[in-house]
Formats: structure tokens, C-alpha cells, sequence
């Protein structure tokens, strides 16, 4: 049962050929699903993988799925370098929504140009406090964040829930839980006729540039690494414990704060129950497919938009569940895991 | 009548590892009733030797031959079958279990542990090795420790049984009872091997002895014949290395000064600190002898600011820093090196001049919270060639350095800040002969430059050999430290027990009271 | 408020069930040093297994509580292979369980969004069950509360006073003194992994046939979240697990019942509380760092390689 050995050192090559395996393998065991299925895995994989992206609209909708996965993956990986398990971006991509949304609601239509920015800000500030909320718990109380953050996600689902069915109601919009829909001044413009593909992508794409700048050079980043992988060493070194998980968690939860505000303001146009198909849960492994890397997470976010992108089209036209995301998502994360074990470790030879 | 078989008889043993070889070609024969040493510094490949005969590894080629007959063994529960009892040098015993549970564990009968309690008590009292059954392990001296392992083996009824260092956490007069016990088992017919690099112990009890070097036999010898200079040489291959402690000519003022220092132990297993005080002056090197286990982690970790303390506990240099982080006490001059090397000292997985940047970082290799990286490489790259680390540069993880190029590189860094005064713990702990020597002399001209130094070990021998006072810390509280002319290994020994002089602790108030 | 007692205790003891069966699972994988916070998923995998063999074999519980253990176990497995064999983070092995649980269970649940079970039948226990007031709250139930007690008793008995036990408690402390005596501990996790994944499997098996019983997506709610917890709560004590257990199937079963009581507080915001109860317990649990060191299994999450 021993399979493996430790390397004597880390194989880089492995490192980043880990995602590349990870996806075969989950392609492998996908075709076998599909045969099992009675479907034919490639016809199944070309309506999965390939038809999405024939179209400039399905381009389009990739780039959507991806802003918020990429955006979310990007604060995620600063705290998983650290060793912060934060697994409740989902929660916080709620709570950055709502409190975004509030203004939405209340000035979308009467309001001016600062109404978005408004929103904006609301939102980042919204996921931050949420994902401040743990960091205090586990600095004054030791409390597991993994834990914590995960049970505020259900608190931030029942306090959306609660808010669509009373006080942000639409009040005509037929008992429906949902918010009005928004006015222009609380939209995102679009970039393009027909497409939906809005202004909230250059967010994302200076958060991208800022998080490359911040792990390649700063300094910050080498000590959030140190007490990550070795918190004797960042103690002894005299790196601040406590600082690590509120930076962690509250850049985190603005990230993800910020995600939400993008979709209320953006393809979803209002608040309802259904902000988000589980961004947040799937960027946990978009930055672990992403190598934690800011550039890798561009790459790893676009494969899993492709994924949602895929099981809708599969919805449509295989009469597929749309949980066969899920299916994916959960083997390539096993997957992934499993390859990256190969980094650090080789297979055992027997003795002869 | 034939000549009476070997109890244990290896021929040709070879056991490869990934990047070294770890047996080659070794054989040796072991009589009923005899105690033999195998004797070969850290890395000679003993350690594995013995797993493989206990059966924790395979060996890839070789034949062992038991009582004259060809056995293969498989697994532990095997070898302890057979008769082969183990004590380890890294204890293997569980620490929240009571000393019943940890060896009801081992034995291969029905599950009983009220009937095992009182064999225990009988066992340990029969063989001197007083233990109380239901005590658990964690509450436990680590002589106290060695005793659960050492009753564990005699409840099986041994006709073999295998130590491996075992006197490296053990007071003196501890190794004298340890010795006892194992010539009175000797005499009953039990074969004994017995693993150390130490050779006034092996030559005070063995029988005969098999070297190692480099996973090689280098010769078998008979202990009471030879000196220790010659068996070092079969050793290590030459002459052992000598340090050179020049006198210190240059101004004496204290550097660091530990005032009344008491700590409560935040490990539920850990020792709490009573009352220490202490004194290093520059130019100095002061040893604190001890068994860890004995506060040594809490007064480290005190000292270096990981845990932070009462503001006028500790001073460096006049000011009180007791309230600072680890940070801040290295902005004043600091440094320290911890005797876990990997995971504390280094970050394993990261390469070394990442590991530079780990405490180097204030030798102006940041800018506006950046890295200057070319820096940090060149800071790693200065310490490689100016401290002899063998590696393949400052790329390599510092996982992949043997444990003295890693301890080499560790204290070059921290003596390239340009310490006041440097602390450091265990300095030579799973470090070859060379490599020790050289860090032994480096300490001591550090020291000669000015620079305090505070060295916490268990090694007797480098204590008396670099420092120049010597305290003993047992149970949380710290002798008062005697010039090493004064001082003897019998009466430090006595004091690691915990029978501090009190006379001598009245008069300079050190001590508690 | 007395009249809704025995209907709030029957309802505690009812929803304190499924958590009794994943928590102890769960204590045992830990105990044995495995973090396992696929728990969620291995419900969810559960549930549709046992709602389905329940459904198609037209047997109900009897065979859906076995089918809905083994597809846990199952599941389990699958879990061990990556953060046993392969050492994987356990931590994000557990959450890929979760997340390909919640699918896998909605995928094949869809065949059954319209079914429902007959469920079960509450057994009285003659004598008790006559007490007044309490008798029929805590003596009349379905045989799988009474069958979670007695798992209960069997992993309390095992914990406590076997060789077993002790062996658990050994590997989740020291596997490498563990593995150098002989002892292989990669084949203990194993087993204790997939009694955990067998336990959930049975708590999930347990809210699709009896406790709803129908099939709702992700319809375990947290609750393995909770389970896994919970056994922080119990710092690795089966009693104080059961404590916990009743105390949260007391805080579920409160909002039902809110308003018969005067509660005016909207139903989505008194769903959050088992939630926030999890928070405030693991708070009041958690800052007490030298009883958590004390209980907790010492090598608790590291992957172990020989």
C-alpha cells in the first residue's frame, strides 16, 4: 500500500505537468462515464468542450464564467500558499452581492455615475468583512477557518434567502425571490453588441496584474509562502502568525466580494437565489489547478468556465443533468491531487 | 564438541536508497552472550544495518542466518518473534498512552492490560528499571522513557537485542546503570549490538566491535584492545580534528542578560521555566548542558522572542527585549540557530537563497516591501563558499543538503548578519565528524571577535571542548554556570539529573530557592 | 410550551440521528489521524444510494441503509486512495470528495426527483414508552435511532477498551513509532476511513428513506459539514459527541416549531441558527488551546509516508 518515495528534490517538471495529467485522466474516466452513459464520448466531448467556443457569443460567455472564477482563485491562492483554508468564498461572493446590491436596488434607477463605483466598493468591502469575520475567530479563538468560513457560506445563503423573499422582495415581480431588476447607472457597460461580455473585465484584469506583481516581488508574499509551508520557520524568522490569516482571509473575501458585485452588476442584473453556480466552491480548485500562480489561474479559470459552459451545452443538447459539473470538477480536483503528489514524491521501486 | 552457532550471522548485506547507498557488502556474526558494537559516525549506514535486521526494511541482497538457520524477516512482529527486541534511538513510543497501553501495543497476546501492569512492575524491578505501569508516557523523564522501551524488549524474552544510540539522552551516572543492566543480561545469554559513535563507551562495553564507514565494514576490532584513536581512525578514516579555543583579548561587557526568568509552558507535555537567570558576556561562549526535554525548547524559544516574555526578563545589550517579537530582537542583533534545521532554521521545499532572504532579509534585500532577489543569491552564494557547503548552489532546496552542510549553511547566515550576540541549539546534532569540528572551531572565533554566544546541547564532550562556562538546565531552572576548568562531567552529570550543588546555588542566588 | 415538548424532543432525537452516524465516523477516521471533509459528499452519496436501492428493490430502509453504508465506504475509498496511497492533502481531498458528491448524488438523483418513500414505522418500547410526557417523545422512534445508540455503544466499548482502540489512537499519535514497531498504519487509516465513509453513507441513507423521505438535491444541508465539527466539539470523545448531536438536532428542529412557541422570527433567518451554533460551539470549543492540544490527535491531517 506504500506506493510512493520522497524525491530528493521537488521535480519542477512535475509541477507543471500536474494539471496537464490531471486533465487527461478526467478526460479518461469522463469518456468511460459517457460510454457507460450510452453516448459517445467524442461526440460527447466536442458539445462539451468544442461547440461552446464556435461562436463569438460563446466566447463571450467564457470570458463571464471566467472573470469571477479567475478573480475569486486569485485571492483564494494568496491564502492557500499560507496555508488558510478559506473554502467559504462562495459565502463572501454572497454577502459582496448583497451589499452591492443594496445600492443596486435602492439607486440603480435615480442614481448618477457613482452609483457603480458605489457598488463596487460595497461589494469588496462586503466579502472582506465576511471573510473577516474568520480570520478574527481563528486569531482571538483558534477556531479552524475551514470550518467557520464554510458554515458562513450557509449563513450568507439563508440571509440572501431571506432578503429575496421579504424586505428586497420586487414587489411585483409575481412573489418571485428576487430583487428588482437593475437600472443602467448599477449595470456594467457592455463591451460589445449582442454579446454580454461587460467593463468589469478590466477589474479583473488589473487584479490579475496586481496579484503577479505582489507574489513574483513582494515581500509579503515570500512571508504568507514561509508560514505556509513552515511556521516554525516563519516564527523563528519572527513573521506575524496573525497578520498572515486576516490578510489572507480578508483579501480573500474581497476578491470574492468583488465577484459577486460583477455578477449582480453584470450578467445577472439583479439579486436572486441564483448569483452564483458555485464560483466560489470551484475556484478553490481553479487555484489549485492554477498552481496558485496568478498567470497559471488565467489558464485554469478559462478551463473551468469552459467545464460550466460545457455542461450547459450538454444540458441542451445530450439531456444531461447540469450536475455532471460537478462530476468534473470533484474528479479533476482528485486528480489534480493525485499528480501533484508526484512532485514531491516518486513511485516506489521494489527490492530486488 | 562443534564451536557453539552464532546467535545472528549477516553475510553480504547491501541496501541502496535513491541518492545513496546506504549498506554495501556488509556481513558480521554475533555469539550468544556477547555484546558487540557496531561503530561508524552519523550517515555510516548503522541505523539501517539495524532496521533491516529488525525487519522495519528489506535489504535489497544479502542472507541472515539465526541460530545457524536462513531466515527472512518480513516484518517487526517477525524479528520480535524470533527473539530480536529493539530499543530505538528515536523513542517509538506514544506519548498520550500510559507505559501499560504503549507496551501491551507490541506483545503478540490476548488483550489484558491489569495482568500486564503487574508482569511490568516485576519485570522492572527484577532488572533494576523502576517504572510505575500506569503513568503516562508524556509525564515521563526521557531515562524514564528508555526504561518502557528497554522492559518492552525483557517482557519478550530477547536472545537478541539491538540499541541503538542509546546513551545520547542519558546523564553519566544514567550510562553507568544502562551499562549494568545490559552486561547482567549479557550473563544471562542475551547477544546484544550495540550502535554509537561513542568510543570510551564501546570500549568500556563491548565485547568486540564491527566499523562502518560510508555503508562499509572498514574492520572489525576488539574494543579493549585498541585506543580511541584507533578505532577513530578505522571511524572516520584519520585522526580525530582538535579545536583550537585562542584566549579573547578584546573588552568584556555583558551582551545578553536573563533576569528571574519564569515561563509557563504553553505545550500541554512541555516544561515551564523557574526563575532563570543568566549572563553572557562578549567574547564568551557559554554552554547550557542538559537532557532536552528540560526547558530547553522554552528558554530557546524565550530567548529568541518566538515566545515573548516580561519586558525586563531578557536584555541584550542594556535594553530590555523581552516584550519583543523574534523580528524585532533580530533588528537588535540577534541570531539564532534552532536545533530543528528543517522546518525552524530552513524551509525545506524553498532553495537556499530563498532561505537567505528567510532572516537575511534586513541586509538591504528589500526595497518598498520588493525582493531584490539578485541579492539574496548573491548573499546565499557568499555563504556557500565562505562556510564550505557542499551543494549544487544556491538553487537547491535545503531539503536536499546532508544535515551538516545544511547546519553549515544555517550558521553562516547567521554570522554574515553580523550578530552581538548568536544563540544556537545542539550545534552538531546528526552532524558528520568533519562538518562538527569545523562548525565547533567557527563558533569559537566567532566568539573571539566579540560576538556573545549562548550554545544550549546534549553533547557533554562539545561542551566542555568550546565553551568557557558551563550551567547545567534540569526541570526549568538553570544552575549557575562554572568556568569549564572547574567543572567535571561527573558533577554536571549529577546536575542533569536535577541534584543541583546548593551550596553553590545559594551563594550566587541563581539558582531557586 | 409543554404541550410542544414531546413533539421537540422525538424531533431532536430524529434529527440528532444522521449527525450520531457521520460524527462517529468521523471521530474514528480522526482518531486514526485522517481529516476527512468529504463527509458531505459521502452523505449526499449515501442518500442517493440507499433512496435508490430503496426505491428500485421496493424493500425500503432495510436495504437502503446497507446500500447507502457501502456506497459511502465506497466513496471512502476512493478518498483513501489519494490521501493515503498518495499522500495527497487531506484537507483538499476531502473538499474534491464533497464537490463530486454534491454532483455525482444530483446527477443520479434526477431519475428520482419524483419518488417518495413510505418510510418507517415508530417502534414503542413497552414500559418506557408509557412514561408520561417523555415516553412517547424519546421512546417511541423508528428503529435506526434506537440503532444509533447502539453504534454508539459498540465505537464508545472499541475506543475505550480494545487493542483496536488503543491501535487507533496509537497510529493518529505517532504513525512513525507506530509503523517502527510494525504496526501498518496505511491498512488502519484504510479501515478507518472507510468506517467513517460506511457511517455517513448510513446517515445519508438514513435522511432520503427516513427522515424526508424523498429525494431532494444536496439534501444533507451542511449537515456533514456540521458532523465534522461536531467532533471537534467532542474533542474526540464519543460522548460528548452524542451531547453535541442532541444539542444540534435540538437547534434544527427549534425552527419548525418557532412559531407554535412565539418565535417571530422569519423561518430563513432561524435556518441559519444550526449554522451560527456551529460557529459559536467551535468558538467556545476551540479557545481552550490546551484541551484541544490535550485530545487532539497529535498527527491529525499529515500525510504519512513510510
Amino acid at each position: 500500500m506504500h506506493l510512493l518515495e520522497p524525491r530528493a528534490q521537488p521535480s519542477q517538471l512535475m509541477r507543471w505537468t500536474a494539471p496537464l495529467i490531471a486533465i487527461a485522466a478526467t478526460l479518461l474516466v469522463g469518456s468511460v462515464l459517457f460510454e457507460a452513459l450510452g453516448k459517445s464520448p467524442l461526440a460527447s466531448f466536442h458539445v462539451f468542450f468544442i461547440e461552446p467556443l464556435t461562436t463569438d457569443y460563446g466566447w463571450s460567455e467564457l470570458l463571464i464564467k471566467a472573470c469571477p472564477l479567475i478573480l475569486i482563485a486569485q485571492g483564494l491562492a494568496i491564502g492557500f500558499k499560507a496555508r488558510i483554508y478559506n473554502i467559504g468564498a462562495e459565502g463572501q461572493l454572497i454577502v459582496g452581492a448583497l451589499c452591492g446590491g443594496g445600492i443596486g436596488i435602492a439607486y440603480g434607477e435615480t442614481g448618477g455615475a457613482w452609483v457603480l463605483p458605489a457598488m463596487v466598493v460595497a461589494g469588496a468591502i462586503g466579502g472582506a468583512l465576511w471573510g473577516a469575520i474568520p480570520a478574527l475567530l481563528k486569531t482571538r479563538f483558534n477556531a479552524e477557518e475551514t470550518l467557520t468560513t464554510l458554515m458562513l457560506t450557509y449563513v450568507a445563503t439563508h440571509l440572501l434567502s431571506y432578503l429575496m423573499h421579504g424586505p428586497w422582495r420586487d414587489p411585483e415581480g409575481m412573489n418571485f425571490p428576487q430583487s428588482v431588476m437593475f437600472g443602467d447607472a448599477a449595470l456594467f457597460g457592455l463591451l460589445a453588441e449582442g454579446l454580454r461580455i461587460n467593463s468589469s473585465l478590466w477589474i479583473v484584469i488589473f487584479a490579475v496584474l496586481a496579484f503577479w506583481l505582489f507574489n513574483a516581488r513582494s515581500f509579503l508574499a515570500y512571508r504568507l509562502e514561509v508560514g505556509g509551508q513552515a511556521p516554525a520557520a516563519a516564527r523563528y524568522a519572527g513573521f506575524p502568525a496573525r497578520q498572515t490569516v486576516w490578510f489572507s482571509l480578508v483579501v480573500s473575501g474581497m476578491t470574492a466580494g468583488l465577484a459577486g458585485v460583477g455578477e449582480v452588476a453584470g450578467p445577472v442584473g439583479q439579486l436572486n437565489l441564483n448569483i452564483s453556480p458555485g464560483y466560489g466552491f470551484a475556484a478553490i480548485i481553479v487555484a489549485y489547478l492554477g498552481r496558485l500562480h496568478p498567470l497559471g489561474i488565467v489558464l485554469a479559470g478559462s478551463l473551468m468556465a469552459l467545464i460550466y459552459l460545457g455542461g450547459e451545452a450538454a444540458q441542451l443538447s445530450l439531456q444531461m443533468p447540469a450536475a455532471i459539473t460537478g462530476i468534473f470538477q470533484g474528479m479533476l480536483l482528485f486528480f489534480l491531487l493525485g499528480a501533484d503528489a508526484f512532485i514531491d514524491n516518486r513511485l516506489r521501486r521494489r527490492a530486488r | 564438541m562443534s564451536p557453539p552457532e552464532p546467535r545472528l550471522k549477516l553475510l553480504h548485506i547491501s541496501k541502496r536508497y535513491p541518492s545513496v547507498v546506504a549498506n554495501d557488502d556488509v556481513s558480521l556474526s554475533v555469539m550468544p552472550g556477547e555484546i558487540h558494537a557496531i561503530l561508524g559516525e552519523n550517515g555510516a549506514g548503522k541505523s539501517t544495518l539495524m532496521k533491516i535486521i529488525y525487519g522495519a526494511v528489506k535489504a535489497d541482497s544479502g542472507e541472515m542466518l539465526w541460530d545457524g538457520r536462513q531466515v527472512t524477516i518480513a516484518n517487526p512482529a517477525q524479528a520480535r518473534k524470533l527473539g530480536i527486541g529493539m530499543v530505538f534511538q528515536h523513542f517509538s513510543l506514544f506519548e498520550t498512552l500510559s507505559v501499560v497501553e504503549n507496551i501491551a501495543l507490541v506483545l503478540d497476546e490476548p488483550f489484558d492490560l491489569a495482568g500486564l501492569a503487574i508482569r511490568v512492575k516485576e519485570v522492572s524491578e527484577r532488572y533494576g528499571l523502576p517504572l510505575d505501569p500506569h503513568r503516562r508516557v508524556h509525564s515521563l523523564s526521557v531515562g524514564e522513557r528508555q526504561r518502557v522501551e528497554i522492559v518492552r524488549c525483557l517482557l519478550q524474552d530477547p536472545k537478541l537485542l539491538i540499541l541503538d544510540e542509546p546513551t545520547s539522552v542519558l546523564t553519566p551516572q544514567a550510562v553507568q546503570k544502562l551499562f549494568e543492566t545490559l552486561r547482567r543480561l549479557a550473563s544471562e545469554g542475551v547477544s546484544i549490538l550495540y550502535i554509537s559513535h561513542k568510543l570510551h563507551e564501546i570500549k568500556s562495553l563491548c565485547d568486540s566491535a564491527t566499523i562502518m564507514r560510508g555503508g562499509k565494514v572498514t574492520g572489525d576490532a576488539i574494543p579493549r584492545d585498541e585506543t580511541p584513536a584507533t578505532l577513530a581512525r578505522m571511524m572516520i578514516g584519520r585522526e580525530l580534528p582538535v579545536c583550537e579555543a585562542p584566549p579573547y583579548h578584546g573588552p568584556v561587557h555583558p551582551v545578553l542578560q536573563v533576569e528571574r526568568l519564569s515561563l509557563a509552558s504553553d505545550d500541554p507535555f512541555g516544561t515551564s521555566l523557574h526563575n532563570v537567570s543568566l549572563t553572557v558576556n562578549a567574547g564568551e561562549i557559554v554552554g547550557i548542558a542538559g537532557i532536552s526535554g528540560n526547558g530547553q525548547a522554552e528558554l530557546l524559544a524565550a530567548l529568541s522572542g518566538e515566545t515573548t516574555v516580561d519586558r525586563e526578563a531578557v536584555w541584550l545589550a542594556g535594553e530590555a527585549i523581552g516584550h519583543l517579537d523574534a523580528g524585532r530582537r533580530r533588528d537588535r542583533g540577534l541570531v539564532f540557530v534552532p536545533e530543528e534545521r528543517l522546518g525552524r532554521g530552513a524551509v525545506p521545499a524553498l532553495p537556499l537563497d530563498r532561505n537567505a532572504l528567510l532572516t537575511g532579509h534586513r541586509q538591504g534585500m528589500k526595497r518598498w516591501g520588493l525582493v531584490a532577489f539578485a541579492k539574496a543569491q548573491a548573499f546565499a552564494e557568499q555563504c556557500i563558499a565562505r562556510f564550505d557547503v557542499r551543494c549544487s548552489g544556491p538553487g537547491a532546496a535545503a531539503r536536499s543538503l546532508s544535515g551538516g552542510n545544511l547546519q553549515k549553511f544555517i550558521v553562516g547566515r547567521e554570522i554574515m548578519l553580523a550578530p552581538k550576540l548568536m544563540i544556537v541549539a545542539q550545534p552538531t546534532w546528526g552532524v558528520d565528524v568533519g562538518a562538527s569540528a569545523f562548525l565547533r572551531q567557527t563558533l569559537l572565533d566567532l566568539s573571539r571577535t566579540g560576538v556573545a554566544i549562548l550554545v544550549i546541547s546534549e553533547e557533554l564532550e562539545e561542551l566542555f571542548e568550546i565553551s568557557d562556562r558551563i550551567a547545567v538546565l534540569a526541570a526549568g531552572r538553570l544552575s549557575a554556570p562554572q568556568p569549564r576548568e572547574q567543572a567535571d562531567a561527573e558533577s554536571v552529570g549529577l546536575q542533569m539529573a536535577g541534584l543541583f550543588n546548593e551550596g553553590n546555588a545559594a551563594e550566587t542566588g541563581h539558582a531557586p530557592a | 410550551m409543554l404541550d410542544y415538548l414531546p413533539l421537540i424532543l422525538a424531533g431532536t432525537l430524529a434529527a440528532a440521528t444522521p449527525l450520531i452516524f457521520a460524527g462517529l465516523g468521523e471521530l474514528v477516521a480522526e482518531r486514526s489521524g485522517v481529516i476527512n471533509l468529504g463527509v458531505e459528499g459521502m452523505m449526499l452519496i449515501g442518500a442517493i444510494a440507499g433512496f435508490a436501492a430503496a426505491a428500485e428493490t421496493g424493500h425500503g430502509v432495510a436495504i437502503g441503509l446497507p446500500a447507502g453504508a457501502l456506497a459511502g465506504a465506497a466513496a471512502a475509498a476512493v478518498f483513501g486512495f489519494f490521501a493515503l496511497s498518495l499522500a495527497a492533502n487531506q484537507a483538499a481531498c476531502g473538499l474534491a470528495l464533497t464537490i463530486f458528491g454534491i454532483g455525482l448524488s444530483a446527477f443520479i438523483g434526477q431519475h428520482y426527483v419524483s419518488y417518495s418513500l413510505p418510510g418507517l414505522q415508530p417502534i414503542a418500547i413497552p414500559l418506557l414508552s408509557d412514561i408520561p410526557l417523555l415516553g412517547p417523545a424519546l421512546f417511541k422512534q423508528d428503529w435506526v435511532v434506537y440503532l444509533s445508540l447502539v453504534a454508539f455503544a459498540l465505537v464508545a466499548w472499541t475506543l475505550a477498551k480494545t487493542r483496536l482502540g488503543l491501535l487507533l489512537k496509537a497510529v493518529g499519535e505517532a504513525p512513525d513509532a507506530a509503523h517502527a514497531i510494525g504496526y501498518p498504519v496505511i491498512a488502519i487509516r484504510y479501515g478507518a476511513v472507510i468506517f467513517g465513509g460506511a457511517m455517513a453513507g448510513i446517515a445519508g441513507a438514513y435522511l432520503s428513506t427516513v427522515y424526508t423521505p424523498l429525494w431532494v438535491q444536496n439534501m444533507s444541508a451542511g449537515r456533514g459539514w456540521i458532523a465534522v465539527a461536531l467532533v471537534v466539539f467532542a474533542t474526540w470523545k464519543p460522548t460528548r459527541l452524542m451531547l453535541g448531536a442532541y444539542l444540534f438536532g435540538f437547534v434544527t428542529i427549534l425552527q419548525f416549531h418557532a412559531q407554535g412557541l412565539g418565535i417571530e422570527v422569519p423561518v430563513q433567518l432561524l435556518a441559519a441558527l444550526p449554522y451560527l451554533a456551529t460557529i459559536v460551539v467551535l468558538v467556545l470549543i476551540s479557545r481552550d488551546r490546551k484541551l484541544l492540544q490535550l485530545n487532539l490527535p497529535a498527527s491529525l491531517g499529515k500525510p504519512f509516508l513510510p
